[in-house]
């Protein structure tokens, strides 16, 4: 029942995503009674997944494509081996 | 009757599915470069099995599960990457205190953790550098999850690994990207 702290930061941090059990609820909260460093890593992975939240829509509207060079530098490719 | 079987144009790979594959690949490999190397290699493959195409499936999705055994091969190169792959050590790993936070890599207070901060623009050009300080496989991860909002299963079915393999590599990233904007931006 008694969680490490690699273990319970762990459980912290798959609930960032909203994905730990009721069980793995428990044990979190009961490691987090007893333990400062834990309770201020939990603190700062709230703000840290606002952070990543936000890079995650700015990564959304940046499109990354390919240039008009190297798609025919791959045509030219493609047809030498063809 | 025999279904409409579908055919292979290289002469259209690139016209037709290059934008496709690319932004397939990017979202998982964010490295143009690699990312344009990998489209590349799916079309030679392409052309070298165009012989055991049956017509069965589209031209794209033939290309995209190339494609996939291509960045399954990728994911298992970096991860075999010895001692360059691992991220720093939080905590201890064996004898009396494995688990416990090593001293020095443990949360400190944070001065400036104000919500006005968080609007900063500079923080996204600090967290960028730190995610691109992870060391291949954990930013390849970190970034399948966190950045791009993959599900769970979904990574684990295209990377081959086991959900809780999944959690170890995105909990040892966390840590490491905390500890860097502790350092980068949180203290200052």
């Amino acid at each position: 029942m008694k969680l490490n702290c690699d273990q319970a930061t762990t459980i912290c941090d798959k609930s960032q995503y909203g994905e730990v059990s009721l069980l793995e609820r428990i044990k979190l909260s009961l490691h987090l009674f007893l333990c400062k460093k834990c309770g201020k890593y939990t603190k700062q992975n709230v703000i840290l997944t606002t952070c990543y939240e936000k890079q995650a829509q700015l990564e959304k509207m940046k499109k990354d494509c390919l240039s008009a060079t190297e798609k025919q530098c791959l045509e030219k490719d493609i047809k030498e081996k063809l | 009757m025999a279904q409409k079987k579908h055919t292979l144009n290289p002469d259209k790979w690139v016209q037709q599915h290059a934008d496709y594959l690319f932004n397939y690949t990017i979202g998982r490999i964010n490295n143009h470069d690699l990312a344009k190397d990998l489209v590349q290699e799916t079309f030679f493959a392409g052309l070298k099995a165009m012989d055991n195409f049956q017509g069965l499936a589209s031209e794209r999705t033939w290309l995209i599960s190339i494609l996939k055994r291509k960045i399954i091969d990728y994911y298992r190169k970096i991860n075999s990457i010895k001692g360059k792959a691992e991220v720093k050590m939080n905590f201890y790993s064996d004898g009396e205190r494995e688990g416990e936070w090593i001293e020095e890599r443990a949360p400190a207070n944070w001065n400036n953790e104000t919500d006005k901060n968080i609007e900063n623009k500079e923080l996204n050009l600090v967290l960028e550098k730190c995610i691109g300080n992870l060391p291949e496989k954990y930013e390849m991860v970190f970034r399948m999850k966190t950045i791009q909002q993959f599900e769970t299963e979904e990574i684990c079915k295209e990377l081959d690994i086991t959900s809780s393999n999944l959690w170890v590599i995105i909990h040892r990233a966390r840590t490491q990207l905390r500890k860097c904007m502790e350092d980068n931006w949180f203290k200052n």
